[in-house]
Order: structure tokens, then C-alpha cells, then sequence
């Protein structure tokens, strides 16, 4: 009996030790999100930046989306600005709206254009008859990546990327992808096909450009959840480009930085022009050209041209905005916003994004953007 | 079950504070340490109380606007127009793949906690003990990246292998060929992390037969195998089931490694090794960063969920080891 008592107990001892012990070990998984950007001495970048009245702190947040562009903006505009402390704290868009609607942020950053009730409930935050209005400047493409051993250069157009990712094509050796690729050697291997497991709104615009140009293959809404069954997912660009680097016969969807940094092959996209289109910055940025502005007033929400057959346009293009008061902006921080939007719509700003994977806004749309950051109020 | 803990428990602990407050001789030092001990256990209690009523409270905001049914929707998609979540698919994957964790580990963490206690030379058994206890300190994380990395690519020889010999089984009738990251492999490596605690826990109650029980089966003449059949494995049952409840608590609420391995999709399938299903740890860690204020509230009213199934798993693990207690071997 005292044995056993001992036992329980000891055993008991360890059980809750082990729980406990498990329980601290799950709780892990913190997001850093600081960059190492603390050293603000490159003098070399010297920067176009105008600080004027600029000073203090700014806070930003949204779209995950534009963060290594909002990374190396940051840290251009301090180097030149210093007295100017700028925070973009990348989350999701859906994030950064609210906290923009809240007042807590000077500005949000957005993968899509405000709904029509974010713009009302904006009305709330800007004074003086003032709502929120969208303004395009990091433009970037959407690369498909695929690994298949053997196959250096890969064709696609979309009714047949729409059925490789709704599952209706599942062998490379597919008639549909051979009469595209006749001189590739395609092996008969199935098609492994990633997507992203959480909403994002990559998903959104790979959406939007399938149901736009194939139609009668891709039945679904574009919405940033995923919505075809079949296939696999992995989370985040950076987890589905993981998987396609990794698994042979594979064929995922990401932001182009990451297909550039992991080295993967990208499709390139018959459009119906002349010859099938890359994916690169310069090429989003030529097909970002063809997109017409849908807002009205100071409000510049693109509506992208997906259907686009231009020659050297990539259609699978990601728009992020920058959300800001058109009037009525926060006075502590209006001098603020404007500075560092100013700097980031410049030329220099624009230009800094290709360096990152990401495509500058077309010079006409850039334009308008630069006077309407110049008439914030 | 579970109806039958508020009875079968309560009277249990009371009793020793009972009897020890009796005997008290009224000095300073052990009414503090008395004021302490109750004032932590209360403290505890009034955590999980706000706990439980924090996930009641942003559950019952998202369950209201639901249109879908919470438990049967075979979806999750907060963020739609209108809004539609289940967590039929969740409950699923987490028992499935906690099942198949539970079928593995415990068989082979019995045999490695007897292998230590009996068989192993006393100069071996202690530094293996040591290195098995270590695994349970390796991160869950770090767990995930060699499942990713190594585990997974591993596999799918043996699914093809499996999809072979074995798909008139049905459950191991590969639909949907590909990688295998699918709830057997999540199974497998949840296994994997559960061993350390189900063997340490086995291997001490194991160590506690009484020597007289065991040498009297070897006076009558018994082999080392009868004597571990017969006394070892009699006296340790209730340990031993306690060891796994304690490791189906850690399979069930496992996070990070399910997420790194699982490709998540939302559906039921028996197939194991199709990819596809979710956990309600793993679902959570994926869909938090981008859900909107609904999707959040959905995804703790999930979490409520997992934290009533724990519960409910640890009450039974309390229920066992209190009503073994009594019929086991010491006092017969």
C-alpha cells in the first residue's frame, strides 16, 4: 500500500511535470517581426526622400503582401530622414483596414481596394468630409513554379492551369500541356499541385485571373480562402515554394521573390500574344499598364486587365494599395504620411522594388498617385 | 464516463487535507503554508474558470452567426458571405490522427519501458531511460521540420508500399497519390513525440512491482517472460493506461509539428493516405494570422472545443488511476 502510494504519487509527479512540460514546449511560434534595420548608416542609398515637417513616429500596418518592399522603404526613408521613426507591422489586410478605421495607424496597407462599407466606416476617422481613398504602389507578379526533372522550360495557358489546379489534369504527360510544350520531353509522372492552406489574398488574385480568362474550367469565386477540392497545401509563399522546390512533379503558386531566391523554374504564360510571357517585375509592371482606375474622386483602385494578350504583359499581377484620409488626415502625422508616401511613390522609390521581386507602378497611374499623396490633407 | 468524475473524484483529494488540518498544532509557519497551498489551488481553479469563460463567451459571438451548423459543416470559411464553419472535420482529424498515434507509441513505449525495468543490464538501462526522457525536451517545432523535411519524403515509399499489398483495407487505399503528408504520417510523427512521456511514466510504474510478487512467480518456476506476464504487466495496467492518456493529451492539442506536415484540406476521409484533413491545433495556428474578428471567434470557439476534449481525456485518465488504485495487485 505505502508503495503504491508512492508510486501514484511520483508517477503523478511526472505525469503533470511531462504536461506541463509539453504544455510550455507547445505554447511556441512567436513572429519576429523586427528587421534588422537598426543601422541606418548606408550613406551610399542616398535617398530622394523629402522629410519637411516629418518627425516623430508613424505607425502602418496591413498586407503581408508588401512587406519586403515596406522593409527596404523603411529603411531607405530613415536613413535620410532620421528624426522619423516609421513602423509597418505586416499582418494581413483585413488588419490593417480595421486598425485603419480604429485611427490607430497613420496608414493601412491592403492587397485589395477598399469595400464600399471600409469606405464608409472610414468616414469616421477622416474629418472634414474626408474618406479613405486607395493608392496603388507596389505592383508584383505571380509566379507558377513547378519542378520537374528533365523539363527546363515549361508553357501553360490558363484554361490548362485552370485544370491542373482544379485536379482535371493530373498527368504531365497530358495532351493539353504536350501540344503547348512539343519539343519538351514530359514524363508520365503525376501532377502534384500547391496551394496555400490560409486565406491570402495571392489565392484572391490567382482567382481572379483564372475565372477571368478561363472561364468555362474555373468555376469558383474568387475569394482568398481556396475553394477547389484535390491537391495539396502548405502554408504561406514561403511553405508552398518549399514544397515545389522539394517534391518532383510539383506545380504551386507564389509572390516571384520567392521563385527567385529558391531558384525554381516559372511557367511561362501563353496570353495569346505573339510569344508566351515570363514572369518578371518588368513584365507585371507592363501588364499593371493595361489596368483602368475604377475609383472616382482622389480614389486610384485599379481595375487590372487580366484578359490582357499585350506582348510581354504577365497578367498574374498583385496590386497592393496604400489606404490614407484623402482630407482630414490625423494632424500629428499628416506631414508624416506624406513625406514617407512621397518618397515611396517617387522614382527612386519605385524603383527600389524591382530589386525586391516586385513591380513598379506604370508611370501614367504612378502619376496620379504622386499628386494625390502631394494633395493629402 | 464523464459523468461519472465529479462522483468518483472529489472525495479523493479533500481527505489528506482533512486529516493533516485535524492534526494541526495551530503554529505560524504551517497555517501559512496551509493559506499558500489553497490559495494556489483556488488560484488555479480561477484561471481555468476564466479561461473556460473567455472561449464561452468569444465562442457563443461566432457560433450565433454561424449559417452553418457548427458541428456537422464540413467547411471553415468565417470570412465568407455569409459566414460558414464547422468543426466536424477538425474533431475528426484530431481523433484519427491521435488514434493512430496512441496505436503505435503505446505498444512500442510499453516494450522500451520493460526493456529498461527488466531486461536491459542496469549499466545500459539508465543512460537509455535518460536519452528516451530527452526526446520529450526536443521542441514540438524542431519535431516538425525533420517531419517535413525527412520524415515525409521518407514515407512515401511505404505509402506506395502500403497502397499496394494493403489497399483492400480501405483505409490504406491511396485515391489521391502524391507526397505524404497525409494523417498517417502526422499519426506517425505525433507517435513519435508521445513515446518519451508513455515510457518514462510506464517504465517507473514497471519499476514499482513489488519484488516480492515477482520473486515468488520466479520461485514457482516461471521464465522471465511469465514473470512479466503474470505480475509486471498486472500490477502496471492502470499506470500504463495513465502513461497514454497523459500522451493522448499531448497528441491532441499538438500544434506545430501537425501544421508543418499536414497538407490541410477540408475533408473526411478514411483514406489515410490521401493528404487532407486538420487538426484543431494545427487549423488554428493556420488561419489566425489571416482571419478577420469572426474568423478569430470561430477559430476559439474550435479551441473550446479541444479544450472540453482534453478535459475530458484527463478526467478519464484521473478516473482510471483513482478507481485502479483499489483493485490493483499491491492489495490483493
Amino acid at each position: 500500500m505505502k508503495l503504491l502510494r508512492k508510486n501514484g504519487l511520483r508517477a503523478t509527479a511526472l505525469g503533470a511535470l511531462a504536461v506541463s512540460g509539453a504544455l510550455v514546449l507547445t505554447a511556441c511560434g512567436s513572429d519576429d517581426n523586427t528587421d534588422a534595420s537598426s543601422t541606418p548608416t548606408k550613406s551610399d542609398t542616398a535617398t530622394s526622400a523629402v522629410c519637411k515637417d516629418a518627425k516623430g513616429q508613424l505607425l502602418a500596418s496591413g498586407s503581408s503582401a508588401q512587406k519586403n518592399a515596406m522593409d527596404l522603404w523603411v529603411k531607405n526613408y530613415m536613413a535620410t530622414c532620421s528624426g522619423v521613426q516609421v513602423n509597418y507591422k505586416s499582418s494581413s489586410s483585413g488588419e490593417g483596414i480595421v486598425a485603419f478605421n480604429q485611427g490607430t495607424v497613420g496608414f493601412a496597407g491592403s492587397d485589395s481596394a477598399l469595400k464600399p462599407e471600409e469606405v464608409a466606416d472610414s468616414k469616421k476617422v477622416c474629418k472634414d468630409g474626408g474618406q479613405g481613398i486607395n493608392l496603388p504602389m507596389v505592383g508584383g507578379p505571380i509566379a507558377i513554379g513547378y519542378h520537374l526533372e528533365g523539363v527546363d522550360s515549361l508553357v501553360l495557358d490558363a484554361p490548362t492551369l485552370a485544370k491542373i489546379f482544379d485536379s482535371k489534369i493530373k498527368n504531365w504527360d497530358d495532351a493539353a500541356i504536350k501540344k503547348l510544350n512539343p519539343d519538351a520531353k514530359l514524363p508520365n509522372k503525376p501532377i502534384q499541385a500547391f496551394h496555400r492552406s490560409e486565406d491570402s489574398g495571392t489565392t484572391q488574385n490567382l482567382g481572379k485571373y483564372l475565372s477571368a480568362t478561363a472561364a468555362s474550367d474555373w468555376k469558383y469565386e474568387p475569394e482568398k480562402k481556396w475553394p477547389a477540392p484535390g491537391g495539396q497545401a502548405a502554408s504561406g509563399s514561403s511553405g508552398v515554394a518549399t514544397q515545389v522546390k522539394q517534391v518532383d512533379g510539383s506545380i504551386g503558386y507564389f509572390e516571384l521573390s520567392y521563385a527567385t531566391s529558391q531558384s525554381i523554374s516559372t511557367v511561362k504564360l501563353d496570353t495569346g500574344a505573339s510569344a508566351p510571357v515570363e514572369a518578371t517585375s518588368e513584365n507585371a509592371s507592363k501588364a499593371i499598364a493595361a489596368a483602368k482606375i475604377k475609383g472616382t474622386g482622389n480614389d486610384l483602385a485599379l481595375d487590372l486587365d487580366y484578359t490582357t494578350k499585350a506582348d510581354g504583359a504577365y497578367p498574374i499581377v498583385l496590386v497592393t494599395y496604400e489606404i490614407a484620409c484623402d482630407k482630414g488626415n490625423n494632424p500629428a502625422t499628416l506631414a508624416t504620411v506624406k513625406s514617407f508616401l512621397t518618397y515611396t511613390a517617387s522614382a527612386d522609390g519605385q524603383k527600389v522594388l524591382s530589386e525586391a521581386g516586385y513591380a513598379p507602378i506604370p508611370e501614367e497611374i504612378n502619376k496620379k498617385v504622386q499628386e494625390t499623396v502631394a494633395s493629402l490633407s | 464516463m464523464a459523468s461519472t468524475t465529479p462522483i468518483d473524484t472529489p472525495p479523493a483529494p479533500p481527505a489528506p487535507p482533512a486529516g493533516r488540518s485535524s492534526s494541526s498544532t495551530g503554529r505560524a509557519g504551517d497555517k501559512i503554508f496551509a493559506g499558500l497551498s489553497s490559495g494556489s489551488g483556488i488560484l488555479l481553479l480561477v484561471i481555468m474558470a476564466s479561461i473556460a469563460g473567455f472561449l464561452t463567451y468569444r465562442a457563443a459571438n461566432a457560433i450565433s452567426q454561424d449559417h452553418g451548423n457548427f458541428l456537422t459543416t464540413f467547411d471553415w470559411n468565417p470570412s465568407g458571405n455569409p459566414p460558414v464553419f464547422g468543426i466536424a472535420v477538425l474533431l475528426f482529424g484530431t481523433v484519427v490522427s491521435s488514434i493512430i498515434a496512441m496505436v503505435i507509441a503505446v505498444p512500442i513505449a510499453v516494450g522500451i519501458a520493460l526493456f529498461i525495468s527488466h531486461y536491459a543490464p542496469r549499466r545500459l538501462a539508465a543512460p537509455l531511460a535518460y536519452v528516451v526522457d530527452l526526446l520529450a525536451a526536443v521542441p514540438s517545432i524542431i519535431y516538425g521540420i525533420w517531419g517535413a523535411l525527412v520524415l515525409v519524403p521518407y514515407l512515401g515509399g511505404l505509402n506506395i508500399w502500403l497502397d499496394q499489398y494493403f489497399s483492400w483495407t480501405y483505409i490504406f487505399d491511396q485515391t489521391q497519390p502524391g507526397v505524404a503528408r497525409n494523417m498517417l504520417t502526422v499519426g506517425i510523427l505525433l507517435a513519435i513525440m508521445i513515446l518519451p512521456i508513455v515510457t518514462s511514466v510506464s517504465r517507473e510504474v514497471f519499476l514499482q512491482v513489488p519484488r516480492m510478487n515477482e520473486e515468488a512467480a520466479l520461485a514457482l518456476g516461471a521464465t522471465r517472460w511469465e514473470v512479466i506476464r503474470l505480475s509486471v504487466l498486472p500490477f502496471g495496467r492502470s499506470g500504463v493506461i495513465s502513461a497514454s492518456m497523459l500522451g493522448l493529451g499531448r497528441a491532441l492539442g499538438e500544434t506545430m509539428a501537425v501544421a508543418t506536415v499536414l497538407s490541410p484540406n477540408y475533408l473526411i476521409s478514411l483514406h489515410l493516405l490521401d493528404p487532407g484533413g486538420g487538426t484543431f491545433a494545427q487549423n488554428i495556428a493556420a488561419k489566425f494570422d489571416e482571419a478577420n474578428p469572426l474568423g478569430r471567434d470561430a477559430l476559439i470557439a474550435s479551441g473550446l472545443v479541444l479544450f472540453i476534449l482534453t478535459l475530458l481525456v484527463n478526467s478519464a485518465a484521473r478516473l482510471i488511476i483513482a478507481r485502479r488504485k483499489e483493485y490493483s495487485g499491491a492489495n490483493a
